[in-house]
Order: structure tokens, then sequence, then C-alpha cells
């Protein structure tokens, strides 16, 4: 339970904003973020901090990105299955 | 579990389906690598407290040995550290802390024990709170500092902010990147590749692995902390071993950048300077302790303070302490089960060493889980995942 | 196991519900105490939520709580709700559900506001209406200033039941139901008294139990075997004690808990697992499989039960401890120490 916990800006004063993380809402510092922030964005928190914008965007990108993980896993796997197959078989055992 | 108010697309990524995909695929790729074990390290704490919470130990590839690294900033804060928060504290200065420091034994007591017997200890969780607590106040309040780079910005920040004249900063933050260094080093570890913690590469940047990898040849992957963003940092990690491919490789783009939180870095370097220094255990890490620069001399509780450690021992130091090879623990190169005290002596509820107090500590999980616990229903009243009960 | 080894000093860790609470009252208290006359069905050394003394063919259950909580009032409740509540709960967890009277002594500080303890009294007043129970005697004290923090309260019940029903009745099999949702109390009392600054639908679910249970138990007479409040130490306390009171073990179901989204927020940012922050307002039933359906659906009905959710079943493995099965994997539940603390990385 790491406490760099996405939540989103509700409003800004000043250095402090109000943030809501799944219905409960904190006061978070801008003092340490790199970019400049809006209400409606999300932002990651440490220890009151906030240390990051989240784009929007790249919740999707990094699903892809897992997708694509497992789909280049599982070509890389077909080529070496038959070599696998016949190692496992070779040292007997059931592969796992 | 309640349907509420979601809010957050983060929930995708506890998505059960493909959490199982890519076990899966962790497991063929072990399994094609041949070696056994593939020996991996995490330096995060939070990153062990995930795989803990989420039950992933249990479903981790058998040949997979994943070693939780010095990465627990409460266990790697070393005896001598926790004696002057402890010395300060009963010498009737107000101390404010997080909460994973208080349990923490040093030579004779931790802090908890001196607020037991009248010292006053504040439990925050936010430096800005013990700011606030400051600015309330007519006397000094010393924020005893622990955490890695991610937790040092945060007090970087609350130093710059102006605080008011009574806040002080005993600082015993710590800096990652050289340990790593050390654990790469060392003749007896066997470690393969390392994971890196997502929210600390958040400030520095993915670019600070480089040097690195290109040193040691060890691939690095930086993860985030849900259950699909570390089993596809693993994932990711196993195919770089396997590929025998030594590379940084980002996968937490939607936090991490190459460069990393230039504004944030900034202020930390502002405030610390990086000294060698002692981690628990580890005898000597070049640049890994943070310390505040001589132009906030002021606010430093050292220079301050004249802090009393020698008074503490006139109490019999706590004979087990020697026995305890917590520093051997954290380097990966031990495990819990080599420690004479594991299980017996030091247990969770009267711990010895700070690997047993931590909720990150890797004994403390142990202790919980037993390395690769075998959790798996064995008859049938064991209840089969999602099968227990109706709705 | 129980250590053997209890400090010098007595320090919050054993005031906190969990093993080194249980293990301070076995050895100083229960040890120490005589075994109590042959009317007595459960006593001290059974370390239940009450005492059962037999009368004729009924029991007498008798319960007593001291109250020390800090803040007086926080979000959902008051020091009084919780005094009444307290005990009306324990009394229902065995099984008697009719209260015939409470006694309410109060310690109050020297300087505490008349209006607040006015505010209390109210409180009890109105918690005992819900709860069909009486204030029927108490005692008064004033301490001087700083000698004691505010007000204490303490509160004993008595209640008359044809059966008890132990929290030690659990048999590999049976089913382990939870009246709502969990970690409430705890979560609302905590932000407020770390100044954690958390606004939102924290609230307190602290409430009587007693008539939710009757109903409970009328309409499924013989199929609850075990019952507890999850208060200090939360779910996991309570579980760890049933399952160790009964030689079971434990599977729970992660996804099955019932979380209130706030609770579950102020969780992820405290690092404090929802399953070790009390109640005050629910309860965690021991129930034979075949009448899980009838035992939802009566709790259902009611308005305390209607988040009732069957979350675990008892198991002869691994007796006394708790698996959770998150949906990841597995993992084994294990008490915390003392009240959780706000974590960093």
């Amino acid at each position: 339970m790491c406490l760099g916990v996405p939540g989103k800006i509700i409003e800004i004063d000043g250095v402090i904003a109000t943030v809501d993380f799944w219905g409960v809402r904190k006061q978070v510092r801008l003092e340490v973020v790199d970019e400049p922030v809006q209400p409606g964005d999300y932002i990651l928190n440490h220890v009151g901090y906030a240390i990051r914008r989240i784009p929007p965007g790249e919740i999707q990108a990094t699903l892809a990105l897992y997708e694509e993980l497992l789909a280049h896993a599982e070509r890389e796997d077909d080529l070496m299955a038959a070599d696998v197959r016949g190692e496992i078989q070779g040292a007997g055992n059931d592969g796992r | 579990m309640m349907a509420g108010n979601r809010g957050f697309d983060e929930l995708k990524f506890r998505d059960p389906v493909r959490a199982r995909a890519l076990s899966d695929t962790l497991g063929r790729l072990t399994t094609a690598i041949g070696r056994s074990p593939v020996s991996i390290m995490h330096v995060c704490g939070s990153h062990e407290q995930a795989i803990a919470r989420f039950g992933l130990r249990a479903t981790l590839p058998r040949d997979l040995n994943v070693i939780m690294g010095p990465g627990c900033p409460v266990c790697i804060t070393d005896v001598p550290e926790v004696d002057e928060g402890v010395a300060l504290a009963r010498q009737g200065v107000r101390i404010a802390t997080y909460g994973d420091m208080v349990k923490v034994p040093g030579t004779v007591m931790s802090l908890a024990d001196a607020q037991a017997e009248g010292a006053r200890v504040d439990v925050v969780y936010s430096v800005s709170q013990a700011v606030e607590i400051a600015r309330q106040s007519d006397e000094p309040l010393v924020f005893f500092a622990t955490g890695f780079e991610t937790t040092a910005v945060a007090t970087a920040a609350a130093i710059l902010g102006g605080p008011p004249d009574n806040f002080l900063v005993l600082s015993a933050h710590k800096y990652i990147p050289p340990v790593m260094e050390i654990v790469a080093e060392m003749p007896a570890t066997r470690v393969e590749g390392f994971l890196a913690a997502g929210h600390a590469a958040t400030i520095t940047g993915w670019g600070v692995f480089e040097p690195f990898v290109a040193r040691h040849k060890l691939p690095v992957v930086v993860a985030g902390f849900e259950p699909l963003d570390i089993l596809a940092g693993l994932v990711k990690l196993v195919e770089l071993i396997g590929e025998r491919r030594a590379a940084v490789e980002n996968m937490y783009p939607r936090c991490v950048t190459k460069e990393g939180n230039r504004r944030a870095q900034e202020q930390l370097w502002k405030v610390f300077r990086p000294i060698g220094g002692r981690w628990r255990g580890i005898a000597h890490v070049p640049n890994g302790n943070l310390r505040l620069r001589d132009e906030w001399a002021h606010l430093d509780a050292r220079r301050r303070f004249d802090i009393d450690v020698a008074g503490l021992w006139d109490y019999a130091p706590r004979p087990l302490v020697h026995e305890c090879i917590c520093g051997d623990i954290m380097a990966g190169i031990k495990s819990p089960t080599d420690c004479a005290l594991f299980g017996k002596e030091c247990v969770p509820h009267s711990p010895v060493g700070a690997c047993m107090v931590s909720s990150e500590g890797t004994c403390k999980i142990w202790h919980q889980y037993g390395g690769h616990p075998d959790l798996a229903p064995r008859s049938v009243t064991g209840g089969e995942s999602g099968a227990v009960c109706a709705r | 196991m129980a250590p053997s080894v209890l400090d010098e000093r007595i320090t919050l860790k054993y005031g906190a519900g969990g093993q080194a609470m249980r293990t301070l009252i076995q050895q100083v208290f229960v040890d120490g105490m005589a075994a109590g006359p042959p009317h007595v069905g459960i006593g001290l050394a059974a370390m239940d939520d009450g005492a059962a003394l037999r009368i004729g063919n009924r029991w007498l259950v008798m319960t007593t709580d001291s109250h020390v909580i800090h803040p007086v009032f926080f979000p959902g409740g008051d020091i009084g709700r919780l005094a009444v509540s307290g005990t009306v709960n324990d009394l229902a967890m065995m099984g008697a559900t009719d209260v015939l009277g409470l006694t309410c002594a109060v310690i109050i500080e020297e300087g505490f506001p008349r209006a607040d303890l006015v505010r209390i009294q109210r409180s009890i007043r109105e918690t005992c209406e819900e709860a069909g129970a009486f204030v029927v005697t108490g005692d008064t004290k004033v301490m001087g200033k700083g000698e004691l923090d505010g007000i204490v309260l303490n509160t004993t019940g008595i209640a008359m039941t044809d059966r008890v029903i132990p929290d030690s009745g659990l048999r590999p099999g049976d089913r382990l139901v939870v009246t709502g949702t969990i970690g409430d109390h705890g979560m609302a009392v905590m932000a407020r008294r770390h100044g954690l600054a958390l606004e939102g639908d924290l609230r307190s679910d602290v409430a009587p139990l007693n008539r939710l249970v009757r109903q409970v138990l009328d309409s499924a007479p013989d199929a609850i075997v075990a019952m507890k409040d999850p208060t200090r130490g939360g779910l996991a306390s309570a579980l760890h004690e049933m399952a160790e009171k009964s030689r079971v073990g434990i599977v729970l179901e992660e996804m099955a808990l019932p979380v209130t989204s706030p609770v579950r927020a102020a969780g992820e940012l405290l690092g404090i697992d929802p399953v070790h922050v009390a109640n005050e307002g629910k309860a965690v039933l021991g129930v034979r499989p075949d009448a899980v359906d009838v035992v939802l659906a009566a709790l259902r009905e009611h308005h305390l039960g209607r988040d009732a959710a069957c979350v675990g079943t008892c198991t002869d493995e691994r007796i006394g401890s708790i698996i959770l099965d998150t949906g990841f994997g597995r993992r084994l539940v294990t008490e915390v120490e003392g009240e959780p603390l706000p974590r960093i990385c």
C-alpha cells in the first residue's frame, strides 16, 4: 500500500489542492509537481504532496502496453514452444 | 465489494483476468530460461508490501526468486540513527515522525517505548503536518525525517516553504541508486535483474539507471504498485534476462519519464547533500544518506542539539541485537530462516531487528507468509477461489 | 503463539484488542482470579463478550465495558451512543437480545463542559430507545484537571436468554456472514484523531444490534453457531479469536467483503487495511452452510443489515489461521498489534 495514490483535483487555493480519492477528499500540496494543474486533473500523491500530473490518456496507453507484452510473449512462446517441449521431455519433468 | 464511486480507471490495474494472463506468461518465460532459481531483486518496501497484500507471492513461479533488497526505509535506518531520535525524545524534545518509525527498536528502546516513559512523540502522515504542530507551539519540534528520495522531496519542500523557527529536522533520509551498485557488486549475490520503484523513479526519472545498467550489464525495469503493474514489470524483467539484454525499461509510463520531475530534483538537492553512511547491516553506502546542507544548519537538529546517545547506554543494551542479521537479509544474501532468532526471540510482537517491525520488512512478511507459502486449498472444505459464497 | 513474557510497563498495545491484550487478560486477570461459583456457565476463563450465569433453566448474561474514546464527539456518534451500543451488542453477541437494564458510571474531568455532558446524556437516551433498554442505576465521580482525559464512561448490562451463543461454535464448512460494511468506526475516528483532514463520508457505524440479532435468530433458530462483534482490531481480530477458540481455519474472500468507497480510499491513503479497523455496529456470524440464504435475507430486511454479505468459510486446515483470497492469489491475514498507524513508503 504505497501512498503514491492517484486522485482527482476538485479545487485549488494557492498551493493547496483539494483532491478526491474515491469519495474521500484530502488536501494535497502543489509545491513539488512540475506541471501546472487544474481542477479535473489527476495527480499522484505522496505523503501529502502531488509529485506528478497523470495525463488522462496514459491509463489506456499502459493497458495497451500490457496487452502488447502478453501478445509478444505468446508469439515468442510459439516460436520457442517446440524447443521447450523437447527440452522438457528430455529432462523428464512437467515443466513447472 | 461495494460498487460505490470508483471514480478512477486505476482499478483496471486490479483486473484478475489480466493478472492471471500475466502470471501464466511469467511462469512460461521463467521456465524457458531453464535455470533455477532465476533471482531478481526489488528495492522498494512498497513493492514487497503490494506483493504480499495481493497474495502474489503464492502465485509466483517456484523457479523465480523475488528477493527484497534494502528497500524498506524504516528497516535500513541504522541503530545509531534511531538512537538519536530516541535520545532527543528522552531529553524532553518533542518529536514528530511517520507511523512506521515509531516501533523500530534502537540499541535499547524504540520511540514508542520512550513515549510510554513520558516522551512526546507525534505520529504524522505528512511533514506539513509537523510544520503545523511547530507553528502552534513555542518550543522546538524536531521532525525525524525517514524515507527515501520520494519522501525527502516533501521534506525539502517543507523547508523551502519557510517553516517557523522552532521547526527542526533530524534527517535520516536515504538515497536508493547507490545501494543498487553495492548489491550488484557483492560477490555473494546472484541477482540477475532489478525491479525499480515506480514512485522514486517519478522523481528521479528512469535515466538515472542507465549508467548502472551500462556498468553492471544487469537489466532494470521500473514498475508501479498495482497487481498488473508488478506482474507486467516482472514479465518484462524476466523477458530481458531471457534475452540477455541489459537495458532500462519503463513499465510505469503513466507516472515515470526519462528525466523525471526536475522541479522536485532541484528542490531536493538545494536542501540535501548526499553523504556516505551506514545502512543497517550494509557497511557503507557511498552517497546513500541525505543530510541538510550547511545553509540549513539553523534547522538541523544535529547542530542545534547536543544529542546524548551514550546516555541511553546506562541501561544494558539488548544482547540479542548482536545476533541480528537484518543487514544480510536486506542485502538478499541470507533469508529469514537463516537467522537463529527468527520466529523464536524475534517475532512481530517482540521484534529484535527492524526487518520484523516494519510492515515492509522481509522478516515480518516471511513470518506471515513463509517465503513461497503454499496456501492452495488442500481439501474439499478448503473453499475454491470465488466459489465460497452465494451473493 | 501467545507470548509468555509481558513488558514491565503497560504500553498502549495492551488495550488494542489483539494478542497482547488477550495475553494480559489471561495472565494477569484470568489466571489471578478465583474460578467462580458453580452457576457460572461461561465465566472469566472463556474470555467471551460477556458472562453467562445459570438461573433456573435460563441464562443471565452480564457484560461490562469502559469507554475512553477520543474525540468524544465524532462523525456518526459520540461516547454516549458508543457506551450503550457497545454493551447492548456484547449481550446480543451471546444471544441475549432483551436487555433487562444498564448501569452507567461516569468519571468526569474537572472543567468538562456541562453542555457536552448533556449532549452525551441525550445520546445515551436515544440509543437506549433504539435498543429498548433502560439505564437503571449509575455512579458519578469528578477528578481533578489533568488527572484523566475528559470523560470516561463505564456501562454494565444484563439480559436473560434461553440459549447462549458462544464465539467458539464454528465447524469446518460453516460460513461467515458480516452484517454490513467493515472498518467504518475506526476509520472515521482515526481520520479525526490524527488530524488527517480527510473530508468525506467517513462516519462511525455505532449502533445497537440487538433487534437485528433477534430478527435473524428468529428466522433461523439453530443456524447461527457463533457470533462476535468486530471492535478493536477489526474483523481480523474477531475472526482470529473465533478461529482459535473453535479450532478451525478460515478462508475469506476479499472481493466479497463489503467496504464503502470512503473507507477504502482512506485505507489506501493511510496504508491501513479495513480488515484491521474497528466497527461498532456490525457483527460477524458463523452460519450453517444450508442456512446462509435465509440468514442473509433476514439481515437485509433490517436497515442495520442492508449490506450483509457472506464473506468466508471455515476449514479444517491451518487451525487458527485466516487466509485471504485476494482474487490474484492468497495470503494470510494477521493481527495488527496496537492501533494501526498511518504509513509511508
